[in-house]
């Protein structure tokens, strides 16, 4: 019953070839309207800057221009778009190269034995260090992984494992939700609220900053590790309780050590997203010049707010040089803090590596 | 009036549990409880700090002199700051989500992914020093060439800042912090566009943008939007880059560019924080509620947008 | 409409992985080809390499030609896009757009090309293929609904509308019925026989019945050895296939003695 005036006609045939740009059509766009914007940029003495502008815009408009009267709007128009998309990956490049180069270029000349192991205790002018706000950094970061990796890791068992389709679990999983969306001087806030109410409107201390951190971690942890226990099969755990193997050693002896590269890898990026967090600790361990161990007695630095301290308030340039030292221990802190991250990314991409289920 | 004759069924028993099973879901559940209790105990703690900041001596409030006209500027300043922000951001986002996972060679869209997660990772007061002492000094020769072009438009009406720490810059550094998040969600649901979807799409005869037009698009259209809604959150409650860029003041301008200009409730915060007595603490508390609120409400917002989609999809 | 197709000295790459070598054949027009063989051995490749939609897999690459109407599909001048317009594509699973409404996932193909359709035409060309894909009368009373709401044997012939909605010359068929119970695929299989009076059409499967049902020529495909490339073993008429094969691989194969 097919109906004959579907059928297309006989005699048509097909036309397959079209014409079409060469490949290598795109590059000789870009080597051109490169060319063809540095004449006026020349002319008018623009900056670099400006010239390269002109020349996206301009091979933004050639390129599809081209390909409109050779193979088609259909084409242009999915030429115009390649090309906006990696512009789009090229021009966001730019400002992370920047950024690192600034902070390498500012930093390193900063940092030295003595920036490493002095703090800041009687100093006037330039000369300390960041010794103190290393050590408040880690034992306020470790203070709050201790406290978030137990609890986010049980809560990510309870909504994989116990909670499925229960209405504390559906809530849970709402408030996790609330949780990532909490801005981090809102956890501040709170920690200084708590702390404040139950020790006194002056209290100050690491602690506060850790409970702070929590907050924000938790989420992460929580997340990362439902995730992860979500992708181990189910076939695996009713493998194990087909052995009469009750749940709780299922889930200890069987789900957690499958997950266990991926639960590594999202803690350690969980603590590589907090450790740079400054606004609650800004609000609730305060900012000191000296070494402190005690998370539980007065202030304590980090590194995160005495890089901003340092950029507030610098204090007064030398004659003859231009910026006050506050500024140059604020890139040397700051690179300190990036190494710091970007080690604990690298670790837990090498730990993801190590841990994951071998195959053959 | 008939008396049942059925035997009453019992309840089914629970099955016996081990110790082991019982104080094992019971640590998980507890673990579970824990997070409604903080995030009860952030409700509860932020309003018994914050209440009394609503209603503290005019002067407290200074330059203003009663709470909405305090924190009125400053949620106007938290909005187009993001806002700014989210335009910038978006396009690009969008752009690079869609060059790792359908534009580039596969052997360029691996370290790509992984040079926009690095960007994730950099502390947001490394990005204020970079935003105040590097990017914003660059920036003085576009404010001045928006001033000379574009001051027609209220946005670039000027003078402007010869320092270059606008409201402006601060939106820039914003959006770089926030393209990360949004390009790294949205790169996952197009890259779980089903292959066959965009097979369908290519075999009858897409070009590859028809294609991603076609399927990856509407299929990854709600977790597009959650992302461009995640990426808003966090711009509004990011701190320290606008702390750090910013040299802000109390007022309400569609300015960009000038040397006045509106801070954020974070920011707020944060730079007022150092200073303030036992009354203004209230006050700030207080702000910060209401920027919780704020964020809540976005978040809330986005989650409905995914679900009601959901709910379409699955028609 | 309705081309031959002739294969010549065919390879076909991924990589460097070299996954089916030196194909020769001639596909009649107007008429059903089948591709059997056990799993692997690169049926689907050799099926997808005629409408180039292998090379969306990045790395894949053919040596060899194919000739279609006199033109060689894999020349430079020739865009890959308008190839898969001339030959379409009905694949393993069906797969209607999940967005989209069954009316615009027949036009789905016909909106890219034109630029505005008059509702009459887009009406008159939903009504024919539906009706030629022999799923109109389920379907005329709900067309504004999702595709996805249809039964898998319906979503397949959706897509088989789809396909022939923007008029082609061929038709690849990849395993149209391995996700279908055995009434939607015996509806699939009276619609290929349907079809093959206006279509040439090119099917792969692993069911031999299915081959010997549908088809009047078949070609076996199968591995040399465990990880050598894949190739074709015979292409005979059907009738011939099944019951003389030239191979005696064939025969094992045909009578089930692997694979």
């Amino acid at each position: 019953m097919t109906s004959a005036n579907l059928a297309p006609d006989l005699a048509a045939s097909m036309r397959l070839s079209r014409p079409r740009l060469p490949r290598w059509a795109p590059v000789l766009a870009l080597v051109l309207t490169v060319a063809a914007a540095g004449l006026p940029a020349m002319l008018l003495g623009w900056s670099v800057v400006g010239w390269l502008a002109l020349a996206l815009v301009l091979f933004l408009a050639a390129l599809p221009g081209w390909a409109w009267a050779v193979e088609g709007g259909r084409s242009a128009v999915d030429r115009l778009m390649t090309a906006l998309i990696w512009s789009a990956f090229g021009i966001a490049v730019i400002p992370l190269v920047w950024l690192i180069w600034t902070v390498v270029s500012q930093g390193a000349s900063v940092i030295s034995v003595e920036f490493l192991t002095y703090s800041m205790r009687n100093i006037v002018g330039s000369g300390g260090g960041i010794y103190h706000a290393l050590i408040g950094t880690l034992l306020v970061t470790g203070a709050a992984a201790v406290i978030s990796i137990p609890i986010g890791i049980f809560a990510a068992i309870y909504l994989v494992e116990y909670g499925k389709g229960t209405q504390l679990g559906r809530w849970i999983t709402f408030l996790v939700d609330v949780m990532t969306g909490i801005p981090s001087i809102v956890a501040g806030l709170f920690a200084l609220s708590l702390f404040v109410l139950l020790f006194g409107p002056q209290f100050r201390a690491g602690i506060g900053g850790a409970v702070a951190l929590s907050l924000l971690m938790i989420p992460i942890v929580v997340r990362s590790t439902e995730e992860m226990l979500r992708l181990v099969p189910a076939d695996l755990r009713e493998a194990s309780y087909a052995l009469g193997v009750p749940k709780w050693r299922t889930i200890s002896k069987v789900v957690l050590p499958t997950a266990l590269g991926g639960i590594i890898t999202g803690v350690t990026l969980a603590i590589a997203r907090v450790i740079g967090e400054t606004a609650p600790l800004l609000v609730v361990a305060g900012k000191t010049d000296s070494t402190n161990f005690n998370l539980f007695n007065e202030r304590m630095s980090t590194l995160p707010v005495y890089i901003y301290y340092s950029f507030t308030q610098p204090g007064i340039a030398p004659p003859g040089v231009s910026d006050p030292p506050g500024i140059a221990r604020a890139w040397g802190a700051a690179l300190v803090l990036i190494v710091i991250v970007m080690v604990l990314n690298l670790l837990a991409r090498v730990i993801g590596k190590i841990f994951a289920p071998k195959k053959g | 009036m008939s008396v049942t004759t059925s035997v009453p069924e019992k309840a089914p028993a629970k099955p016996p549990r081990s110790l082991g099973d019982r104080l094992f879901s019971g640590v998980a559940r507890a673990a579970g409880l824990t997070i409604l209790a903080a995030l009860a105990g952030v409700f509860i703690f932020l309003t018994i700090e914050g209440v009394p900041g609503l209603s503290q001596p005019t002067s407290t409030y200074a330059p203003n002199h009663d709470f909405l006209s305090y924190v009125g500027p400053l949620i106007y300043g938290t909005i187009l700051a993001a806002v700014l922000a989210l335009i910038l951001a978006v396009p690009f986002a969008l752009g690079i989500a869609l060059f790792i996972s359908h534009y580039a060679p596969r052997r360029l869209a691996v370290p790509v992914a992984y040079v926009i997660d690095l960007l994730a990772a950099v502390p947001s007061v490394v990005f204020g020093l970079w935003g105040a002492r590097s990017l914003a000094t660059y920036l003085v020769p576009l404010h001045e060439w928006l001033y000379a072009h574009l001051s027609w438009l209220p946005f670039f009406a000027g003078p402007p800042s010869v320092t270059g720490r606008t409201i402006f810059t601060a939106g820039i550094v914003l959006a770089i912090m926030i393209l990360p998040i949004i390009t790294a969600i949205s790169r996952e649901v197009f890259a779980q566009t089903p292959r066959l979807d965009q097979e369908a799409a290519l075999a009858l005869g897409a070009t590859r943008w028809e294609m991603v037009r076609m399927a990856v698009f509407p299929y990854a259209r709600s977790g597009m939007v959650s992302a461009i809604m995640l990426g808003l959150g966090r711009a509004l409650g990011e701190t320290m880059a606008v702390a750090m860029v910013l040299s802000a003041s109390p007022i309400v301008t569609l300015n960009l560019i000038s040397n006045t200009n509106p801070a954020t409730v974070a920011s707020n915060i944060a730079s007022s924080f150092a200073e303030a007595t036992p009354a203004k603490l209230h006050v700030l508390i207080a702000t910060g509620l209401v920027l919780f609120a704020f964020t809540f409400a976005v978040n809330f917002a986005a989650r409905w947008v995914v679900g009601r989609n959901d709910r379409r999809m699955s028609r | 409409m309705a081309k031959s197709i002739d294969v010549s000295d065919l390879n076909i790459y991924y990589g460097d992985f070299l996954a089916v070598e030196g194909v020769n054949m001639t596909i009649k027009a107007r008429s059903v080809t089948a591709f059997i063989g056990p799993s692997g051995c690169g049926k689907s490749t050799m099926l997808r390499s005629l409408n180039r939609m292998h090379e969306v897999i990045p790395g894949a690459r053919v040596e060899g030609k194919i000739m279609v109407d006199g033109q060689s599909l894999y020349d430079a001048s020739v865009d890959p896009v308008a190839v898969r317009r001339e030959i379409g594509m009905v694949f393993q699973r069906p797969n209607p757009f999940p967005t989209m409404s069954i009316y615009d996932n027949v036009l789905a193909g016909n909106r890219l090309n034109a630029k505005r359709l008059k509702k009459s035409e887009s009406d008159d060309i939903v009504e024919r293929s539906l009706k030629a894909a022999n799923l109109w009368a389920e379907v005329k009373d709900r067309l504004g609904k999702p595709g996805m709401g249809l039964s898998g044997g319906q979503q397949q012939r959706l897509c088989i509308a789809r396909a022939i909605a923007v008029e082609p010359q061929v038709l690849l068929m990849d395993e149209p019925c391995s996700a279908l119970d055995p009434i939607s695929t015996s509806a699939i299989e009276d619609l290929i026989h349907e079809l093959k009076t206006d279509y040439t059409i090119v099917i792969v499967t692993h069911n031999m019945q299915q081959a010997a049902r549908v088809s009047d020529d078949t070609g076996f495909f199968n591995l040399k050895a465990t990880g050598e490339p894949g190739h074709l073993v015979e292409f005979n008429p059907t009738k011939k296939m099944f019951t003389n094969p030239d191979h005696e691989s064939t025969e094992a194969y045909i009578s089930g003695r692997f694979g």
